[in-house]
């Protein structure tokens, strides 16, 4: 598999998470989960269904808050611990700051507006007010994300899943966001579909050097884009490193049993 | 002293139809809107002898605010004449004892449907607006839940967003009535279906403009001498109803809103929406100042 050559990083993590832990009832979703990632890389969280990585990405999101815990943002102006802002505050930060593609675009997308318009709210909720720079930076959002021009207008509600990854891929960079979050980007999509949606992101990272945070059960995936990958199990962290050593050379026995499987 | 001296007569209904309690909890709240120009005050919202959409939330409004020193003028989409327009205003007479006017000029409180009248108002008049749905965020965020955090936050970018879909869909602003405007630089407000035509009127105005919603219990307020802008983009600027080159068949006025009423042969004819300013000038009075001079908005 042909893979991008290690990537030089800074020393000072971009999104840090400490010892995050959240209960919903007796049900424990993260037991004192820690994650760093730098700028300009890509970390992959793997593991099974109810293992905590989504409700870690949706915390990454300040849309959930932990029991305990702390998280920061290696930006100019942003406060140190981001889970002791207010509400508005939180959802100001996210709005500037971190883009997201959900798994079920129904969550990320309106979907009876345009495409275009799907993107240009992400311009509007930062103040953008000129419909002539709204259209153009929509068209080349659009763009960069392979998305079909001639379609620009047309509703997500009628475009097929692949498309419709794209208009939040789309959206998710409008704004140039510090990190970029992709819960299982391309769960549902059929596998020729899938390689054209992780070719457009391999593409992206590429050229504008985002740093990402990927969820996916699908360790090809992982393979395929991370250059770092953290291993759940039940709302722990069972093993984390570099995606080839982690996956050639794989320590713990959770993480041994699901390379096996997969291969 | 006796107990007569302290007690009134017993009477079939309170002054002004509301009890004092529901009275007292209006002016609280239309207090409140105005100290908080465009926001939202939610209000318990009476029973009132007219069904629920047909102007219970003006007519409580207007059954709090009135006395019997009040000159009211009641319109419906203009008009005074309507039926609900002509039992409204009866109804308040008959409940208030205050005099009755059609002449915007004359008039104290002017509860209105739809129209703002095409006469200047003075900041001793009130204009009293019906509200069929005070939400402007309903058509972008059906939860009124987050509807509400979104007005705290002033979260409105879904609003240029509906003008966006709007101009990308029919290369125009299509929204007609209920055009969004931001009061006083804080809040979204649908200033009721009145016309774009309207809604300039309401800027910096010197009246006092109380909207509220009977079957929605929610009322809100521009206050004199508060902004009041249209949500446009800064490359869109606003436009008003194309109706300064339309002359109304009956008084010849032209400059101003007008209802157009389709022909059998497919053409159109146009009347002075305001009907009571057509009347004046069918008969030759003067009307008062206007808000439109030549079909220009002058302030």
């Amino acid at each position: 598999m042909e893979r991008a050559a290690p990537r030089l990083v800074r020393a000072q993590p971009l999104l840090r998470m400490a010892d995050v832990s959240k209960r919903y009832g007796d049900v424990v979703a993260l037991e004192h989960v820690s994650a760093e990632v730098y700028p300009g890389e890509v970390l992959g969280i793997v593991g099974e269904s109810g293992s905590g990585k989504s409700t870690l990405l949706r915390m990454m999101n300040l849309e959930e808050l932990p029991d305990e815990g702390r998280y920061s943002l290696d930006l100019p102006g942003v406060p140190e611990h981001l889970f002791a802002m207010d509400g508005y505050a939180r959802r100001m930060l996210r709005a500037r700051h971190i883009g997201i593609v959900y798994q079920n675009p129904h969550l990320g997308l309106l979907m009876k507006n345009s495409s275009s318009g799907n993107v240009a709210e992400r311009l509007l909720v930062a103040g953008e007010r000129r419909f002539s720079v709204l259209r153009e930076k929509a068209k080349q959002s659009l763009e960069a994300s392979e998305f079909p021009l001639e379609r620009m207008d047309a509703p997500p509600i009628e475009l097929s899943g692949g498309m419709q990854q794209r208009v939040q891929l789309a959206k998710a960079i409008a704004l140039e966001p510090a990190v970029l979050l992709l819960d299982e980007p391309t769960t549902g999509l059929d596998v020729s579909v899938q390689a054209l949606v992780l070719d457009t992101l391999k593409r992206l990272q590429r050229e504008r050097r985002i740093t990402m945070v990927i969820v996916s059960h699908d360790l090809g995936v992982i393979r395929t884009m991370a250059d770092r990958v953290m291993v759940m199990r039940r709302g722990r962290v069972v093993e984390a490193g570099l995606v080839d050593q982690v996956f050639q050379d794989p320590q713990a026995a959770y993480t041994q049993a699901l390379v096996h499987a997969k291969l | 002293m006796s107990l007569d001296t302290l007690t009134r007569p017993w009477k079939a209904f309170s002054y002004g139809f509301l009890d004092a309690s529901a009275k007292r909890e209006m002016r609280r709240k239309i207090l409140k809107a105005i100290a908080v120009p465009g926001c939202q005050m939610p209000y318990a919202s009476r029973e009132v002898p007219i069904a629920r959409g047909w102007g219970t939330g003006g007519l409580q409004a207007t059954l709090t605010l009135v006395n019997p020193g009040s000159v009211v003028k009641v319109i419906d989409q203009g008009a005074d004449d309507s039926v609900n327009a002509a039992s409204i205003r009866r109804f308040i007479a008959r409940v208030s004892g205050a005099a009755t006017t059609l002449d915007t000029v004359q008039a104290t409180i002017i509860q209105s449907r739809h129209r703002v009248p095409e006469e200047k108002l003075r900041a001793d008049q009130v204009l009293v607006l019906q509200v069929p749905n005070p939400e402007p965020l309903r058509p972008v965020e059906p939860n009124m839940s987050v509807a509400r955090q979104m007005h705290a936050d002033a979260d409105y970018g879904r609003m240029w967003l509906q003008l966006y879909e709007q101009i990308v869909r029919s290369g125009r602003v299509m929204q007609g009535a209920s055009y969004p405007s931001l009061v006083n630089g804080r809040h979204v407000m649908t200033p009721s279906p009145i016309p774009r035509w309207d809604v300039p009127k309401l800027n910096m105005a010197k009246h006092l403009t109380i909207l509220s919603a009977g079957r929605e219990k929610r009322l809100f307020a521009v206050p004199p001498f508060t902004r009041v802008e249209p949500l446009v983009f800064d490359d869109v600027p606003y436009r008003v109803e194309d109706h300064a080159g339309l002359t109304c068949h009956r008084s010849g006025a032209r400059g101003v809103f007008m209802n157009e009423i389709p022909q059998e042969d497919g053409t159109s004819l146009h009347e002075v929406s305001d009907s009571q300013l057509g009347v004046k000038l069918l008969n030759g009075e003067a009307p008062g100042e206007m808000w439109y001079r030549d079909g220009v908005f002058r302030p």
